[in-house]
């Protein structure tokens, strides 16, 4: 039973990877499309993009946080203590993002624009790496039950290259995402832009990845193992798969199913980890069965996992392609009856 | 109260019983979880209020509804995404400032939030659908799509009020020998005895809150002479859920009171400041309790309080005496608890008589009132009702201490490890970034409502209104310059790309 649930955390670990991270992917594009006219167009993307999904995307994490916590009660209180100082960044980054890019449609104002943008880009950036360096903390084997907070724990090579790794990450699924998006949206020339930065991205991913090989095989050494033999060797020869059919689809330009491989790249790379840390959770202290809540409580959660499937799995189908069919789109001032108030100017 | 009292308040627990970053930590919750209660009312019943009126529109041809519906789902959507990230602080802040309580506990009580884990993403769902749907889907469609919207939305406060009803009266466990829980039973734990009067005195406050401070954005404009059919409809409708909700509040407090008067003994002695255990209780309204157990100041009425808890001035009520100095709240804290439900009760009465006024009008003319005082105070009312639901927290979660889960754990024992000096910093951190996000979203609001003035006042500028234009008809917004679409031959019909 532990171990099903901890399969359905990293499942959830991997959902919010893909949907969240392609959102923070999303606003590290924003960070770098330039000045207000130059990045209008991109940026006028992202928007519509992300608009109608986003909320849904984050609460993956609030699932990731209530299966940690009602599933292993102690890992999380673990995970917690010893990681606080990136966790409390994370959910400040997280609290400004949201906010500056639910705050920036509605201005029409220039100068409050570019304020609210520039609090969404920047906390896309950050917040994503302090994500991963607490992954790479984990994956390090630095948390233990009753580990203090400290710099150590998260300031450290395997989490510096986590952090890095999960910025890329993020940077090529917003970028195959957006690219398949300007398609959508009928704006040609935005398509080749987002195609050039998905490779960037995937080609940051491969060196940063290179660079981490030999970094990581002292430093994070149970999981470094489990990454090069068995089921955790074949994910990531699958996700390396994943990202190289990527990049071939958007080298021929043919965008079907590029956003599908993209995503198996990245929610393959979790799994594989996950394979990497069996059977512990926090390797190599805690393992699944130590941690594991109280049997008749992950007996229900399994229950609220199958009706979380059974109710919100047709709800999200139903959103996404409401969304990729062009169903979805934001009031505009015409359907609100605005008019610009004196200082507007966009 | 159970043996396991005792066994808590053994010496070592006392001396480390309060660490320093305690208080840092209690400010931090307290100050996340003011702020994001806030919004909550919105999140809950705004979708309810938006659909009424969007009923309204639809059912009878109703211009001006839609266009009310319409302007509070642009409210909405900004809200949203506000009650969001500020509940995604308060998880995380479990972690972050609770650890304790949760790596004990969080198997028993957590599987809450898990229900509250999937009403988040229908309600999520549902509403990006119905914020997005009003353009491109048919107008019935879209208000049907809409329609499970509040349900989510109660979903989810069921999810967060039986983690908090736990905490205030927790069972579905026993504990082993080293005092932890064992035994789990999940459905005890979520049916705790406070769940039933807790959640639906919380629901109906949510839709009396929404109610009045929507109702009140109105009343001010009414009041500022601007009486056409649009403010009468975005007041009207508004006020009267709330004016209906009032008095089935004012009963539901009541009952509330007197479980809390059952099954958390102390807190109740908290509220109504009893100092020793005794019949014919005199009830105090406001008042201080000082630390010899005498209250200054307050109205004191004779036998009241053992005749509100047991309906008879013989009723004894326990004091709080009856428990060691450091299993109760501080008399300063007691004081606290006692103001905010003083404070809760006050209103929440003055609001039924708010509520008499607008249903005898009603009655007698088929009319709201003429009186400007009556608007004076629907103006008032809805921020009178977020304050009222500030101080409800207050006196739940002031009036539990020096316990996070009553009589089992106390704050002092699940708080971090993590020292005071970063908890501070945090603080001063969290309480900037929530000044500026909350103020730019409250300007956000008020520049909205500027350019709808603007418009409504110069009714040709705008255009005429979408739906004799084309109902729910593609009109996108256009892309900004460059690049047509165009060229793409082999571009797949529709987005599967
Ligand atoms: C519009 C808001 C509103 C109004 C008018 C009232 N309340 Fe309330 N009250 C709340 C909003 C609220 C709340 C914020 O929603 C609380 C906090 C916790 C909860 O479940 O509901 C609450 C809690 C709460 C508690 C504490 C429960 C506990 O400690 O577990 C009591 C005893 C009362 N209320 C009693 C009353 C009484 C006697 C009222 C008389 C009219 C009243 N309330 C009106
Ligand atoms: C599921 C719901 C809730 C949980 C799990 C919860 C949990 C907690 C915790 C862990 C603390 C710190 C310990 C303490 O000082 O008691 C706390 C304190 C506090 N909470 Fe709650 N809370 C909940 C609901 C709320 C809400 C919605 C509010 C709204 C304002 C609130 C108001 C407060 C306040 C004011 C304090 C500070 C008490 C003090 O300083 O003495 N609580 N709560
Ligand atoms: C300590 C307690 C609380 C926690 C941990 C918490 C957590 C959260 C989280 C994580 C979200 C964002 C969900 C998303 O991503 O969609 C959220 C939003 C929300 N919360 Fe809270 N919350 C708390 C207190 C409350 C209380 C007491 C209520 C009352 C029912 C409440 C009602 C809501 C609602 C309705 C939303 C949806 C967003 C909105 O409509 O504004 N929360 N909360």
């Amino acid at each position: 039973m532990a171990d099903l649930i901890a399969w359905v955390l990293v499942l959830a670990v991997a959902a919010y990877a893909c949907a969240g991270g392609t959102d923070y992917g999303a606003g590290f594009w924003d960070l770098l499309a330039g000045g207000a006219e130059r990045g209008k167009r991109p940026r006028w993307l992202i928007d519509h993009a992300m608009g109608p999904v986003w909320e849904v995307n984050n609460v993956w994490l609030i699932f990731v946080l209530v299966l940690m916590w009602t599933g292993f009660p102690a890992m999380f209180q673990a995970v917690f203590e010893a990681l606080w100082l990136p966790l409390a960044l994370a959910a400040i980054g997280m609290v400004l993002r949201g906010a500056g890019f639910g705050l920036r449609k509605p201005t029409r104002r220039l100068a409050q624009r570019r304020l609210y943008g520039a609090v969404f880009a920047v906390s896309s950036l950050l917040t994503p790496f302090f994500l991963g360096a607490v992954l790479g903390g984990i994956a390090s084997g630095r948390v233990e039950v009753g580990t203090t907070a400290s710099a150590d724990a998260w300031a450290n090579p395997t989490s510096v290259l986590t952090g890095l790794l999960t910025i890329g990450a993020v940077a090529f699924l917003g970028a195959v995402f957006l690219c398949c998006d300007a398609r959508r949206f009928g704006a040609d020339d935005l398509v080749g832009y987002f195609r050039l930065r998905a490779l960037l991205a995937l080609a940051a991913i491969v060196v940063v990845a290179l660079i981490g090989l030999p970094v990581t095989h002292g430093d994070a050494h149970y999981v470094w193992h489990g990454l090069t033999r068995g089921l955790g060797l074949l994910f990531v020869l699958l996700a390396l798969a994943s990202g190289a059919v990527t990049a071939v689809l958007l080298l021929r330009r043919s965008y079907r199913w590029c956003r599908y491989t993209a995503v198996a790249g990245v929610g393959l790379t979790v799994f594989a980890w996950g394979f990497a840390q069996r059977p512990y959770l926090l390797p190599t202290s805690l393992t699944v069965a130590q941690a594991a809540g109280a049997s008749a409580t992950l007996g229900w959660l399994v229950i609220v996992t199958l009706v979380a499937i059974v109710l919100v799995g047709p709800a999200l189908v139903l959103l996404y392609w409401m969304d990729t069919h062009g169903e979805l789109e934001s009031l505009t001032d015409a359907d609100t009856g605005a008019a610009p108030a004196p200082g507007d100017n966009l | 109260m159970p043996p396991t009292v005792a066994l808590l308040a053994s010496p070592p627990a006392l001396l480390a019983s309060t660490p320093a970053q305690l208080l840092p930590a209690r400010e931090m919750m307290a100050f996340t979880l003011a702020s994001h209660i806030l919004l909550v009312p919105f999140g809950v019943a705004l979708p309810a209020l938006t659909l009424l009126m969007h009923y309204r529109g639809l059912r009878r041809g109703d211009v001006v509804a839609l266009k009310l519906a319409r302007r509070w789902s642009a409210v909405m959507a900004v809200q949203f995404a506000i009650g969001v990230v500020t509940g995604t602080v308060l998880s995380f802040e479990f972690g972050l400032l609770w650890p304790g309580m949760m790596g004990r506990w969080g198997d028993v009580f957590g599987l809450g939030f898990g229900v509250e884990a999937w009403a988040f993403f229908l309600e999520a769902v549902l509403i990006a659908i119905y914020l997005y749907g009003w353009r491109r889907l048919k107008p019935w469609t879209h208000f049907w799509l809409g329609l499970p919207l509040p349900l989510a939305a109660l979903m989810g406060a069921f999810g967060i009020i039986a983690a908090n009803s736990w905490m205030n009266t927790p069972q579905g466990f026993t504990l082993d020998a080293a005092g932890n829980p064992t035994d789990v039973t999940v459905r005890q734990a979520v049916f705790t005895p406070m769940f039933g009067p807790e959640y639906w005195h919380f629901a109906v406050a949510m839709f009396l809150t929404a109610g009045y401070v929507v109702a009140g954005v109105y009343a001010v404009g009414w009041l500022r002479g601007r009486r056409d059919r649009y403010h009468r409809l975005g007041f009207a409708l508004p006020f009267t859920v709330a004016a209906i909700l009032t008095p089935v509040q004012f009963f539901l407090g009541d009952s509330i009171a007197r479980s809390v008067f059952h099954k958390q003994p102390i807190k109740f002695a908290a509220l109504e400041i009893v100092w020793n255990t005794d019949t014919h209780v005199p009830e105090y309204l406001f008042g201080r309790l000082n630390s010899d157990g005498t209250i200054s100041g307050g109205l004191k009425i004779p036998q009241l309080d053992s005749i509100l808890a047991g309906f008879k001035p013989s009723t004894q009520v326990t004091g709080l005496t009856s428990v060691a100095a450091d299993d109760r709240p501080t008399t300063t804290q007691a004081t606290i608890a006692h103001w905010a439900f003083d404070l809760m009760a006050t209103i929440g009465s003055l609001l039924i008589l708010l509520a008499l006024w607008y249903a005898w009008c009603w009655l007698r003319h088929r009319d709201l009132p003429r009186s400007r005082w009556f608007f004076r105070c629907a103006a008032i009312a809805g921020v009178a009702c977020l304050f009222t639901v500030e101080c409800g927290w207050i006196s739940t979660e002031v009036g539990r201490q020096p316990w996070i889960v009553y009589f089992n754990m106390r704050v002092s024992e699940a708080v971090t490890t993590t020292g005071s000096g970063s908890l501070w910093a945090m603080l001063g951190v969290v309480v900037a970034v929530y000044v500026a996000v909350f103020g730019a979203f409250l300007a956000v609001l008020l520049k909205m409502r500027t350019r709808w003035r603007l418009a409504d006042a110069a009714p040709d500028a705008a255009g005429p209104p979408p739906e004799l234009d084309t109902p729910y008809g593609p009109r996108g917004e256009p892309l900004p310059t460059a690049a047509a679409p165009g060229a793409g031959g082999e571009r797949p019909s529709g987005g599967d790309s």
